[in-house]
């Protein structure tokens, strides 16, 4: 049996008398693409913040990275990288500063962080731009670089909360290629999209709707499920549902 | 004559060259869709178009008008919906558009055959703060207070960004309504699978046009044939193909690759004898036509590394 | 005008509907003049003397006695070295110390060369300058009474160690009514109004306003409806408070009053109007009202310090704060009573302000974005 990163049981978070996450359950496993969608207002964005340890759940019980998620925040922050497209980088710094930054902050030592920025420019191919300010670089490349930063204290799984946001179609897929890449090398990666191209490149999608996880399989099994010819029609099927607003 | 004419428009903040050089015409009762990425210059060409901003050279019109001489007028005529939502979030729907119909000198009375189809949705919600809808209803109201002193072209700045897959359809087909009515639409979005939705659209990236036409022009001016191949392993299939002879370009679109070849120097039977040879067996190749979001790669002129 | 009115209703809604600002708006004036009446206050009440010299001196004795019947001080003991009294200030038993020189009558009458000195608990400065003048005016009229009683003998040459300050009735409400009156109105016009304005810039509204057909002017004068009229509340607030629960007198015409405060009200407006302009952040505009124009205003009203003291070019500077020429209206009006004809020239000065700011802020305020 292959081993889950993330196993969540029963999981509900109420602000009032308003259940923004309504007893989901579900597991992650190993090396594993999983997509996580849903509508806006769906819930998704506060059942992410809980696996992230950034809120406690009123209920249920759950480990990622081996940690509960209701005793072990701080150590599940140390054990998972997080990006998001609205905040990654400083862009009042330059590359390599907001590279060290980002390694100070994960308890690197100053010669890790030396090592690791140099493998990250080469990587990336931004020798030359490494005393630019990041809030220079096109999207693209500020995407990449807050993907490998996101990386840099090796995770064990990283949450992508829509990552893709605006950026062209062939950024758009070089970066997805970043992720493959990642994923080949064992780091689970958790991702939120609002493109339905890219839920197919998930090994497996969750939907939620209202709350809940409505459905969740492999993108093939969704589709055949469904009877639809791709994920964008699974996904108005599955969420066409909804009745809660946000 | 045409709705929108924009000619030769630039404008600069200090090196960056945010529109350079632009030119378009948007006819009478079309839809006109802007596609690119965030930071092509999309907003900037509608602050200018809606006379918010100065062009540093060029010029423009909408329905005749001057957008810099007859700036006054060019505002009476035009409705506009910013990307970000833009309403008072601490007045309610009413007064909201109460608002802004006062402010075009008409009531919400006088023109609500204008708005019906749209606010008749958010009517039950009427005394609800803004601040307090869900994004789609944001997105409704906001239509309704730029539609609801009866302009003759709606600018659409994103409005469909950050907006789920089954909302955004709710959004198009809204549009094409307000276009029956005889509006003409200018929209701009990042989404390239909206551009089918537009009558006619100009693809934009870095402050320049690098495609207009209809969405069939676009999609015909495309000079290679495409293959839709799929398989097993998909990623490493994807770098596999890439290295395949005669492959000009190779990208995941869902759950296949497109594959632009060059039929004079391949086919779809070479190309998955080679896969073939490399260990990928039993994938599907199917020939397919390009898309939009395709031709944008093309056009954008990374698409043949 | 409808669209006037109209947008006139959505800025009292906004404000309304804001529990927050209205409360600090509200709240505010009543806050600042309890804080400056009885916090921050510079009064001094039954203020602790100590003394170190030689009881059987009878100068010395009648100095002391002196001291404890005025009605701001007491005597709490007597020490026997100078030094004891750094003693006696830790441990909170005394806030001042006078020392009278050995031989301090004698030589008083006989040179009338003597020394008393007087030793002040520094760690409240403003207060202790007070005390500090107030035993050197009782030591020195002491003096001048033995002077008064040798006359035709030598002259007592003993000058006070101390001046006595500006504020010979040493009520510090007088002083900081006008200046709190002139700060809360500041507040309330320039930055309320920037800050909204500010505010539509961020939240995109104010793209809206411009795309339609209403001049930006109407939308501008809308938006500072509602401020000048949260500025008569805090008017009439500031000044029944001050009245009822200060004390102080409106001694002269409060037509006058009201008049003047309309004026600075709408300088203050402009200057609001003017900020929101050159900021593209509700942050900024802050930062230049606080720095700009609440800093400028608390140190040149005469709050804290009196301008008379200041250097020249200080003097000069605050010269072009319209708060300053307010502030002398409102001392001369409100507490000498006088009339129109003394506060002309201020008035004039301050409505000229006004009508420069109003221009050029309307002028400067684009119909585009930036």
């Amino acid at each position: 049996m292959e081993e889950n990163v993330i196993t969540i049981w029963n999981l509900t978070k109420k602000f009032g008398n308003f259940t923004a996450v309504d007893n989901i359950s579900f597991d992650v496993r190993k090396g594993e693409i999983f997509g996580f969608l849903g509508a806006n207002g769906a819930g998704k964005t506060t059942a992410m913040r809980i696996l992230c340890g950034l809120s406690r759940p009123t209920s249920g019980e759950g480990t990622v990275a081996g940690y509960d998620i209701n005793t072990g925040q701080e150590k599940i922050k140390r054990h998972i990288g997080y990006m998001s497209q609205k905040f990654s980088l400083y862009p009042d710094l330059t590359v390599r500063e907001n590279i060290r930054l980002f390694g100070g902050i994960y308890g690197l030592k100053d010669r890790e962080i030396r090592v690791k920025t140099d493998a990250m420019l080469g990587m990336l191919g931004m020798q030359s731009e490494k005393d630019k300010f990041a809030g220079d670089l096109p999207l693209g490349w500020k995407q990449k670089l807050a993907f490998s930063i996101a990386l840099i204290h090796g995770p064990e799984i990283i949450f992508l909360d829509e990552p893709t946001g605006g950026v062209d179609p062939e950024t758009r897929r070089r970066f997805w290629e970043m992720i493959y890449d990642t994923a080949e090398k064992g780091v689970t990666v958790f991702v939120t999209t609002h493109y339905m191209d890219e839920a197919e490149y998930c090994d497996r999608v969750s939907v939620m709707v209202d709350g809940k996880i409505a459905a969740m399989d492999s993108p093939a099994g969704l589709k055949s499920g469904y009877h639809a010819r791709n994920m964008d029609e699974v996904f108005r099927i599955i969420a066409g549902r909804a009745e809660r607003e946000e | 004559m045409n709705a929108i004419e924009i000619n030769g428009i630039v404008k600069s903040y200090g090196n960056v060259r945010a529109v350079d050089g632009i030119s378009l015409s948007v006819g009478e009762g079309e839809i006109f869709g802007l596609i690119g990425p965030d930071g092509a210059g999309k907003t900037t060409l509608f602050r200018i178009m809606t006379t918010l901003m100065l062009p540093d050279s060029g010029s423009g019109t909408v329905c005749g008008l001057d957008i810099v001489k007859d700036f006054a007028r060019v505002r009476r005529i035009i409705g506009y919906m910013p990307g970000k939502f833009s309403l008072y979030q601490d007045l309610s729907v009413r007064e909201n558009l109460d608002y802004f119909a006062t402010l075009f000198g008409t009531t919400v009375r006088e023109n609500y055959e204008n708005i019906r189809e749209i606010y008749s949705q958010i009517e039950p919600f009427e005394d609800r703060r803004a601040g307090k809808l869900s994004g789609g209803m944001k997105q409704k109201l906001a239509l309704c207070c730029a539609l609801v002193h009866h302009p003759s072209v709606l600018f659409l700045d994103e409005p469909t960004t950050g907006v789920d897959a089954v909302s955004r359809s709710d959004f198009w087909n809204m549009l094409s309504r307000i276009k029956a009515s005889g509006v003409t639409v200018f929209v701009s979005t990042p989404y390239m699978d909206e551009a089918a939705q537009c009558d006619r659209l100009a693809l934009i990236r870095d402050g320049v046009i690098i495609g207009t036409g209809t969405p069939d022009e676009i999609v015909s001016d495309f000079p290679y044939r495409l293959l839709s191949v799929g398989g097993d392993r998909m990623y490493p299939l994807l770098k596999e193909l890439r290295k395949t002879d005669g492959v000009i370009s190779c990208f995941a679109f869902g759950d296949s690759h497109h594959v632009a070849y060059d039929p004079a120097v391949t086919g779809r039977e070479r190309i998955l004898a080679s896969l073939a040879d490399a260990g990928f067996r039993g994938c599907s190749a199917v020939e397919t036509a390009p898309s939009v979001e395709d031709c944008f790669m093309w056009l954008s002129g990374s698409g043949d590394n | 005008m409808k669209e006037f009115a109209a947008s006139a209703v959505k800025e009292f809604r906004h404000i309304f509907r804001d529990r927050r600002t209205i409360l600090i708006a509200m709240v505010m004036p009543v806050v600042q003049i309890i804080l400056f009446g009885f916090a921050v206050s510079t009064e001094v009440n039954d203020a602790r003397i100590a003394f170190c010299g030689d009881m059987s001196d009878p100068e010395v004795r009648k100095t002391v006695d002196r001291i404890d019947q005025n009605k701001y001080l007491s005597i709490v003991g007597r020490i026997d070295r100078p030094s004891d009294a750094e003693d006696l200030f830790r441990k909170n038993r005394a806030d001042a110390a006078v020392c009278f020189a050995q031989d301090y009558g004698s030589d008083l009458i006989s040179s009338g060369r003597t020394g008393a000195e007087i030793i002040c608990d520094g760690s409240d400065p403003n207060t202790a300058r007070m005390i500090a003048s107030y035993l050197a005016g009782v030591i020195s009229s002491e003096q001048t009474d033995i002077g008064i009683s040798m006359a035709g003998e030598k002259k007592i040459s003993m000058t006070p160690v101390v001046q006595l300050m500006y504020n010979p009735a040493m009520k510090s409400s007088y002083n900081f009514v006008p200046g709190v009156m002139g700060l809360i109105l500041m507040l309330i016009c320039s930055m309320m109004t920037a800050v909204s304005i500010v505010r539509e810039k961020e939240t995109g509204t104010l793209e809206l306003l411009l795309v339609s057909p209403v001049r930006p002017l109407w939308i501008v004068i809308s938006k500072m409806m509602p401020y000048l009229a949260l500025s008569a509340v805090n008017f009439a607030s500031i000044l029944l408070l001050s009245h009822y629960v200060m004390e102080v007198p409106v001694n002269g015409s409060l037509l006058l009053l009201s008049f003047a405060a309309l004026v600075f009200v709408v300088s203050s407006l402009a200057l609001g109007l003017l900020i929101s302009v050159i900021s593209s952040s509700q942050r900024t505009a802050l930062l230049i009202c606080g720095m700009g124009l609440t800093m400028p205003t608390m140190i040149f009203s005469g709050i804290i310090f009196p301008c008379e003291s200041m250097p020249q070019i200080l003097q000069w500077v605050s010269d072009i704060i319209p708060a300053k020429w307010f502030i002398i209206i409102v001392k001369k009006v409100m507490i000498q009573g006088d009339g129109m004809a003394s506060v002309i020239k201020e008035l004039s000065i301050l409505a000229g302000m006004a009508a420069l700011l109003l221009a050029v802020s309307i002028r400067s305020f684009k119909t585009r974005l930036q």
